[in-house]
């Protein structure tokens, strides 16, 4: 059953120097109580994708598309209705949580406010609330801890406390951007479980973004992958990382040292060349100059998710991997 | 036998109270790449700072290519600029914004005094050794994508020809597509030129690929020590255990079915340290003696480790196997 069904999204800046485009026909689909991750380099599209979804982006931003959760498209909503949605649907957590917290707020106060304008709760049942929060999202004493002000906190704490504050009215969407990019690896794995449990526990769906093939490959139930506003694979998580199909992907997997694996003689793989900028979308493909497999047809047409619309593997690409690297387990 | 290419004893910096790196000892040979690898506020950065005189260090010694350095003066220190030199890890922040590629890349000759036309030659030379073309001298930084600057940075590192290149995150700022590039042109050029190399990360995938040494930071101090061979097959400080099994592997089959070591959120604070083994705070393994007595360095034969429970031939708990700290219930 489908929560989120994105059809067609694309984004367009005006900028001083005239348009551009950011995202491209994305297409994507969340289930209830699914985790997918959208994996991509810096300026891939990935982040702008997300915050499009519940009008987050300024008005320099034309977005069109489709975006329907739950009967309700989102894309062209006034905003009366994209308030209703941001925070009690779809809730957001980003990299950095520090500059997301209000350094003079308790985070008790913090979480109660979102209870308190969504929720109408009183501030003593607000207060309650926070502390049973704390605990959902594994914060030691939570009773104790809800006095604290952010500072107070080590990062990884924060990024909980900011979980916490997401998951505050029970959203269906939880859009977790880069979330553990900004913590160190001890405490990464953490966050991870905690979004893991939130699935599992509230039936959240999680929209997982991020540059990192660990954590698709941590939580990630099925994986899209972007490139320069598209995306050009889709597949799940072990299929993706068994049998990349589109040679983007296959170059990214290949550049990422895997301990183990490339102990001194081996040389990692470099994909060669930038990615474009891009003010129009070409109709060809767009990594088509960066890649070894490229042909003449890659660069007059552009290549399109098969099949599109569905959730089973395919890459947008005419002459996609072929080979097959042991089993999808 | 010549000089190490850096020495460090019982190095120590304090900013007021807070005690950023407390007693670290290490040495790189000539032509060895150690990596310094921690997480954020160990004071390995802090380190690199200190090798490079940014920092005059509170106490202990900095020797480069055998001269102690740790208290020269500036001037007396410019005779020692071209033993060592620095890449940062945000390009964008570490070149001059109003000087031109060729100008950046010469600065360190022009220092030097060498003449306009050798600099011009050489900054050419160099451009090319890291993959640029000629004509980026000419350009602006901000004409330039991430990775190129950050091969400009090597350039300017690199053309006075040092003995040792502290390299402080050099790729963590980069997409991985580029990170891969760069790694492996500093591995290139460490073979080719020969420079000796201190590697600060907090990436251990990075290092396994480069280091010949790892050494390990908590917390201002070192924990652990040894070839990167012995470091990965057989890590012995609790810490080094736990960093291992956390980093990330990009492959959902061998991600999901490892055991997972959770060390808790609180990194303690470097104002006031935990007594005895800083580590104790965090480490699922500690008991009595680890709050009160401070580990002294166990020599494992390849390299040391500080821990209480760790036995001079490297055997000792494997937080990696130990049930208390296993979770793995969770499958694909």
């Amino acid at each position: 059953m489908s929560v989120l069904t994105v059809r067609d999204l694309s984004v367009v800046f005006r900028t001083e120097t005239g348009p551009l485009s950011v995202v491209d026909k994305v297409d994507l689909s969340l289930d209830a109580g699914e985790i997918v991750g959208v994996v991509g380099e810096s300026g891939c599209g990935k982040s702008v994708t997300a915050m499009s979804l519940t009008g987050l982006l300024p008005s320099s931003a034309n977005v069109t598309g489709s975006a329907v959760l739950d009967g309700t498209e989102l894309i062209g909503a006034p905003e009366s209705v994209l308030r209703r949605v941001r925070g009690r649907e779809v809730a957001y957590i980003f990299q950095e949580p520090m500059s997301s917290l209000n350094p003079v707020l308790t985070v008790g106060r913090q979480i109660g406010e979102v209870l308190r304008v969504h929720e109408g709760l009183k501030r003593r049942d607000a207060r309650a609330r926070a502390v049973e929060l704390l605990a959902l999202v594994g914060i030691p004493s939570p009773a104790h801890r809800v006095d604290n002000y952010p500072h107070q906190l080590s990062g990884g704490m924060r990024q909980r406390v900011m979980i916490a504050m997401a998951v505050a009215c029970g959203p269906k969407v939880l859009v977790a951007d880069e979330p553990t990019t900004a913590l160190d690896v001890t405490v990464q794995a953490g966050i991870l479980d905690v979004l893991r449990d939130l699935r599992e526990r509230l039936g959240t769906s999680v929209l997982v973004i991020t540059h990192d093939l660990g954590v698709i490959a941590d939580i990630a139930d099925r994986v899209l992958v972007m490139y320069a506003g598209r995306i050009v694979e889709r597949a799940g998580v072990h299929d993706l990382f068994a049998a990349p199909r589109h040679h983007y992907t296959a170059g990214l997997l290949a550049a990422s040292p895997v301990p183990g694996e490339h102990a001194g003689t081996h040389r990692l793989r470099e994909i060669p060349g930038l990615v474009p900028v891009l003010v129009t979308q070409p109709d060809a493909c767009t990594f088509a100059e960066r890649c070894a497999a490229a042909e003449d047809d890659c660069r007059v047409q552009e290549p399109r998710l098969d099949p599109p619309g569905g959730s089973g593997h395919g890459a947008a690409c005419w002459h996609p991997v072929r080979q097959r690297r042991g089993a999808a387990s | 036998m010549t000089a190490p290419a850096l020495e460090l004893v019982d190095l120590v910096m304090h900013f007021g109270a807070v005690r950023a790196v407390d007693g670290v000892s290490l040495t790189i040979q000539p032509g060895q790449v150690m990596a310094l690898v921690g997480e954020s506020g160990s004071g390995k950065s802090t380190v690199g700072r200190c090798v490079v005189r940014l920092l005059e260090p509170t106490a202990g010694t900095v020797r480069v290519a055998g001269p102690d350095i740790t208290h020269l003066s500036r001037r007396r220190l410019r005779a020692h600029r071209e033993d060592v030199s620095i890449v940062f890890q945000d390009p964008a922040g570490s070149l001059d914004p109003r000087m031109v590629v060729g100008d950046i890349v010469g600065e360190p000759l022009r220092l030097g005094g060498v003449s306009r036309r050798d600099r011009d030659e050489r900054v050419r030379a160099e451009l090319g050794r890291v993959g640029l073309r000629a004509e980026v001298a000419r350009r602006f930084p901000h004409e330039l994508s991430g990775g190129q600057r950050q091969r400009v940075s090597i350039a300017r590192a690199l053309i006075s020809s040092p003995t040792l290149l502290v390299a402080d995150e050099p790729t963590s700022a980069l997409d991985v597509s580029v990170q891969a590039a760069v790694l492996n042109l500093l591995a290139d050029l460490q073979r080719d030129l020969g420079f000796a190399c201190l590697f600060i990360t907090h990436d251990l995938s990075a290092v396994e690929y480069l280091a010949d040494e790892i050494a390990v930071m908590y917390l201002g101090q070192l924990v652990e020590q040894g070839s990167r061979e012995r470091v990965f097959a057989q890590p012995a400080h609790p810490y080094t255990q736990a960093l291992l099994a956390a980093a990330p592997v990009a492959d959902p089959s061998r991600q999901r079915a490892r055991t997972r070591v959770l060390l808790g959120d609180d990194l303690p604070s470097a104002l006031d340290p935990p007594s005895g083994c800083r580590f104790h705070t965090r480490c699922p393994l500690a008991f009595d003696r680890c709050l009160a007595e401070v580990p002294e360095p166990v020599d494992l034969g390849d390299g040391t480790a500080a821990c209480h429970l760790v036995q001079p031939d490297g055997t000792g708990p494997d937080l990696r196997t130990t049930p208390t700290t296993a979770r793995t219930e969770r499958h694909a």
